[in-house]
């Protein structure tokens, strides 16, 4: 069942290739092979009992040490199901028009299986396929249907987590040397910590893997191949790379480099701390200053995603009571499931602002609340949410996150986090009020009221952040077990 | 019964949320906050002077499709109104019923909402000053968002005053703020308001960081989140939940030093203020220390801080009110420093006389707010000097907002006067005394002053045509009821009365006010009412000091904060943002460029370089080739020589080897 879920995309981008479609028709079909796709996670999120769910395990390089093994847990079915969500709204955005839909949608179908197979992939082999292949097809997205100064963003987004992928590839290899018997097999390696005997050769390997998930997720200063990719990137390129390829970053630190060097992550629990600190602040604090939309809707995610590297950290704090470092885990994985939401939204509506006005920038608007009066409550929703305001998903996670944070032990740490909250509202409503209230500004003419397509792809995910923000149970319930035993796994 | 407990907050929120979708439905253009009463923009004398405001809309259009439109928007304030009463009725159930209802919101943690005594009172009086402002805004006929925005506001402060755990309380503390962003805002058309709305929510937000911070210390300090095992947590932790606390109520309470944006929050409609400067909102603060004064009993210098803050706050803010020319300004500061007497209530462990000052002011505030909003429609001016008879021209708000006046000026027998003395008389530090006693005095000349100028014989403003609030049943019921609370609330001093309302509080029996400090406080009252009678008829201005930092202008709480904070953030924002540009970026486009020219210098001298030799080792080969051609002619007498040649050369070697 997971394999199909993996590869359904896939296999729909193939027969787009084939067959000669109408752009109109093509998006359709992506249309329904994404929509298949959510029910199929549907189906598997119903069947799920706890544990290793929908496992494959088969071999395919035994040579290696590595095989094909897939499988889902609660912290990677979320995740799952927010990209099967977000790629199905992106499809339905596209509606909307777009140049050779064929091309374009066979690619984000590519980008879905890949998506799909990082959050899956249970062998480090499988998972690094996934992971670099993530970085091609978004290489191509940006390349081909992105503006701006294009060619320069995509070619330095490339390099940039190409090169971090590398280094991530180094510390796989000094997991598979450390293990006795050598393997990539995740399980297998969590199981049995490689570097047991040797914990000094443990250091290096997980700065490797650090460094190589920090340039994904990205963390400062990792940073800066994000804001020129986003702001050069088509809105539903946008709304993936943000919503599910930073994730991969973040889900790696929690699914591979926390299991598998427990001691090392103990020992250097303070500095990653100190650096989700300083990710989240720096993050909030620079796009405070910025001018244009969806740059500084890039540097929110700099922010947000400081906090999980913060709750990641707070996991180490052995010390620290064991119920508060829970709690930041859970808020740490609904971070990642709520920021794909939010920002997924945040960036569809960028997309808006493209269309109708060709700019971004902050100071050529104004007023919008007048023409469009939808656009305007979507967009303040979305930065409401955004902002962390209780009601929605956001809240749920940091709440979780500061209190397990403070709760672990680090006040400091997270008295400093929670000024981020603040930074982030001040920013937020420094757009709303520049962008949609007061008199009209040089563009605001042009900006039209949402079209049902772009409608129809925002307010799913702005509603289900609602929920998960008013009645939580349902997804927490799903994270809690897996945040224990991730809490379990490290204080070993 | 407990599920009721939740229909309490649920059924204003999921109507206002329904409302405010029901605004957007309907029409794709709109017309967003054009009133049909066209509240004429203003505020705090100096940043919306010259400002054409609301007057500058598009009038509420007929637009094609703007009749469904209107048809909903009519409905939007009978079905708020139902919707309060219903509320109402929802409140004084769960009052006398008292239920509790639990959930699990985080792991492990138990969230939910109780009616204990307190809760009760509170419940009862948002419920009521709810639907009282619902009501006269009805009149009014304003639009669905509006009634939408209000309900919420009022369900968030309900979860509020309900609330049993840490979680639930910030949840709708910071759902409330955001309703007041909005309603700030509501005449977003101006940029000013705009600016306004986001001072209020960035800096009560400010505040709010304390409960999130009180909220890790509190699951650090007792494993669990609820608000009655606060006090029981350990040394350090103790003191830092307090801390939080604190800061966060004095933020959302508008006290020192977090006062100016109630002084900003004038922007939002007259019945937003008459919501948010009574029952709700500010209330909450007062409500939260209130909650939990055994915490700050427990601490010892919580409660001491608290005390100064409210005692301190109740003196300044009201030379504040006194020093104002504008009657919206004067009764936002007068908020400030009234709110300061239930935080010093709270500091000074007299809780049932703090929740009596809180419900009767809620009474008092929501009515002289909504009389203001009356004369503001109908005259089109705030201005005091410019508001000279008005209440002579509206007997019904007149004579209402005079018997507001009058209470908030704590004149007997009305409310105020006793609420605030069963709170004086647990004060017992002497100079806490003298600084609260010197406010009670700013308050009757504040309140006269008020109560003066529009009952002063004179010319009004020529009133605005066509507007008639407050006219109707919708327009005197509230403020009959309203007035009457304000009126007779006063019973509750009694001391048999008393003792029955602490009890209903459920905290231990307070000394309540004595007679003969109620004769003191009364007399001086009537006093000082009677000094600010005689020097305004000898048409002396009182305090005309006019500087920045002076009481006219708020103390330039404002400015400071934005030279002190909010200017040095924004230039490190900036500083970060040019930082990240220049330096980060720039580091690593140096680095890709050094890449670059490592790659150039590979290319030219050394890839060149050693392609150069490869090159000249071939054509040095070739041309060794060449040579050794040049012997091959091909014809026989040539080879004969060489070889002749050969020989001989051989016969040399040898020889010479030899």
């Amino acid at each position: 069942m997971l394999t199909i879920v993996i590869f359904l995309p896939l296999a729909a981008a193939t027969l787009l290739a084939l067959r000669g479609l109408g752009g109109r028709r093509a998006i359709w079909v992506w249309i329904a092979a994404t929509a298949v796709d959510l029910i199929l996670v549907a189906a598997m999120w119903l069947g799920y009992r706890g544990g290793i769910g929908h496992e494959t395990r088969l071999r395919w390089i035994p040579s290696a040490g590595a095989g094909y093994h897939v499988g889902v847990d609660g912290m990677s079915l979320p995740l799952i199901a927010m990209t099967a969500l977000l790629f199905l709204l992106c499809a339905v955005y596209s509606l909307r028009g777009t140049e050779r839909p064929r091309s374009y949608a066979a690619l984000f179908l590519f980008l879905q299986t890949v998506s799909i197979g990082v959050f899956a992939a249970l062998d480090l082999l499988l998972f690094f396929v996934f992971f670099d292949l993530s970085i091609v097809g978004m290489y191509f997205v940006i390349v081909g249907w992105g503006h701006g100064d294009r060619a320069r963003s995509a070619l330095t987004f490339f390099l940039y987590t190409f090169l971090g992928s590398l280094v991530l590839l180094l510390g796989f290899i000094g997991l598979f040397l450390g293990a006795e018997p050598h393997t990539f097999d995740l399980t297998d390696l969590a199981a049995n910590p490689p570097f047991s005997g040797s914990p000094g050769s443990a250091a290096p390997v997980l700065i490797a893997i650090f460094v190589g998930f920090a340039v994904k997720t990205p963390v400062v200063p990792l940073h800066t191949w994000l804001p020129p990719a986003h702001t050069d990137a088509p809105a539903a390129g946008s709304a993936v790379l943000a919503g599910v390829l930073l994730k991969m970053g973040t889900y790696g630190l929690a699914r591979i480099a926390l299991p598998t060097l427990p001691v090392a992550w103990q020992r250097y629990a303070w500095v990653i701390i100190a650096i989700g600190v300083v990710s989240l602040l720096y993050g909030a604090l620079v796009a405070l200053a910025q001018e244009n939309l969806k740059r500084l809707i890039a540097y929110t995610s700099v922010n947000h995603m400081g906090y999980i590297v913060l709750a990641l950290g707070a996991a180490g704090l052995v010390a620290g009571d064991v119920r508060a470092r829970e709690l930041a885990v859970t808020g740490a994985v609904t971070q990642m499931v709520g920021h794909g939401l939010v920002t997924g939204a945040l960036f569809l509506l960028t997309g808006v602002f493209w269309d109708r006005a060709r700019a971004y920038e902050l100071n050529r608007f104004g007023g919008i609340a007048a023409n469009a009066p939808i656009l305007t409550a979507l967009t303040a929703v979305a930065a409401f949410a955004s902002l962390g305001l209780p009601g929605f998903s956001g809240f749920i996670a940091e709440f979780q996150i500061l209190a397990g944070v403070i709760g672990a032990g680090a006040v400091v740490a997270g008295a400093l986090a929670v000024l981020g909250i603040l930074i982030t509202a001040a920013l937020f409503l420094r757009v709303l009020r520049k962008v949609f209230l007061g008199g009209p500004g040089e563009l605001t003419g042009r900006v039209t009221e949402v079209r049902p397509a772009e409608l129809a792809a925002v307010a799913p995910l702005l509603a289900l952040s609602l929920i998960i923000g008013i009645a939580p149970r349902w997804l927490l319930d799903l994270i809690d077990p897996v945040a224990a035993a991730l809490v379990a796994l490290v204080s070993r | 019964m407990n599920g009721l407990l939740w229909v309490l907050p649920g059924l204003p929120a999921v109507s206002g949320a329904l409302l405010l979708i029901a605004h957007l439905v309907p029409s794709r253009r709109h017309d967003g906050g054009a009133e049909p009463y066209g509240e004429p923009a203003r505020g705090r004398s100096g940043w919306a002077s010259g400002k054409g405001g609301a007057h500058g809309e598009p009038a509420a259009g007929r637009r094609p499709g703007g009749l469904l439109r209107g048809a909903r928007e009519g409905l939007a304030g009978p079905v708020a109104v139902l919707v309060a009463v219903v509320t109402l009725l929802v409140a004084v159930l769960v009052a006398v019923d008292r239920p509790r209802a639990d959930t699990v919101l985080f792991d492990g943690l138990r969230s939910g909402l109780a009616v204990d005594g307190l809760s009760a009172v509170m419940v009862v009086t948002v419920a009521a000053v709810a639907l009282a402002v619902l009501a006269f805004a009805a009149g009014e006929a304003r639009d669905a968002r509006f009634f939408g925005l209000m309900l919420l506001f009022t369900a968030a402060m309900l979860v509020t005053v309900t609330a049993a755990d840490l979680a639930l309380l910030l949840m709708a503390w910071e759902v409330m703020g955001a309703m007041s962003y909005a309603l700030i805002g509501y005449r977003w058309h101006d940029a000013e308001h705009a600016r306004s709305a986001d001072l209020a929510f960035v800096t009560t937000r400010a505040g709010d960081l304390g409960l999130y911070l009180a909220a890790g210390c509190a699951l650090a300090g007792t494993g669990s989140l609820s608000l009655a095992a606060l006090p029981a947590a350990g040394s350090p932790w103790a003191h830092l939940i307090a801390a939080g606390i604190v800061v966060a109520a004095l933020g959302k309470s508008a006290q020192l030093p977090f006062s100016f944006w109630l002084s900003r929050a004038m922007a939002g409609p007259s019945a937003v203020s008459a919501l948010l400067h009574s029952a709700t909102m500010v209330a909450a603060g007062a409500y939260l220390l209130l909650r939990v004064e055994p915490l700050l009993a427990a601490t010892g210098w919580a409660a001491t801080l608290v005390a100064w803050a409210g005692a301190l706050t109740a003196l300044l803010l009201g030379a504040v009110a006194l020093a104002q020319r504008d009657l919206k300004q004067l009764l936002a500061a007068s908020t400030c420093a009234q709110v300061g007497f239930m935080v010093l209530a709270a500091g000074v462990a007299a809780v049932a006389g703090g929740v009596a000052h809180l419900v009767a002011h809620a009474a008092v505030k929501s009515l002289l707010f909504l009389c203001a909003g009356v004369w503001l429609t109908t005259l089109g001016t705030e201005d005091l000097v410019r508001l000279r008879g008005a209440a002579r021209r509206h007997p019904v708000t007149g004579v209402t907002f005079g018997i507001g006046a009058a209470a908030l000026a704590g004149l007997p027998p009305l409310s105020l006067w006793v609420t605030k003395d069963a709170v004086l008389a647990s004060v017992h530090p002497p100079a806490l005394r003298v600084v609260a006693f010197a406010a009670t005095l700013l308050a009757a000349a504040y309140a006269t002053k008020a109560l003066i100028v529009v009952w002063r014989p004179g010319a009004p403003a020529p009133p605005q045509p066509g507007k008639r609030p407050g006219e109707g049943p919708l327009g005197w019921a509230p403020l009959a009821a309203l007035a009457l609370a304000a009126a007779g609330f006063g019973v509750v001093g009694v001391p048999v009365v008393f003792d029955g309302w602490a009890g209903l509080l459920g905290v231990p029996a307070e000394r309540g006010p004595g007679a003969a400090e109620l004769a003191v406080s009364g007399g001086l009252a009537v006093v000082v009412a009677g000094l600010v009678l005689a020097v305004r008829r000898r048409g002396v201005r009182p305090l005309g000091v006019d500087l920045w930092w002076g009481p006219a202008r708020w103390f330039g709480l404002e400015r400071v904060a934005r030279t002190a904070v909010a200017r040095p953030v924004m230039a490190l924002a900036g500083a970060l943002a040019r930082f990240d540009d220049r330096v980060i970026d720039g580091a690593v486009h140096g680095a890709a460029r050094a890449v670059t020219r490592a790659a150039g210098i590979a290319r030219t001298p050394v890839e060149t370089g050693i392609d150069g030799v490869v090159r000249a080792v071939a054509a040095g080969a070739g041309r060794l080739g060449t040579l050794a051609r040049r012997p091959q002619t091909g014809q026989a007498h040539l080879y004969l020589a060489q070889a002749a040649i050969g020989l001989a050369l051989l016969a040399v070697v040898i020889a010479l080897v030899r």
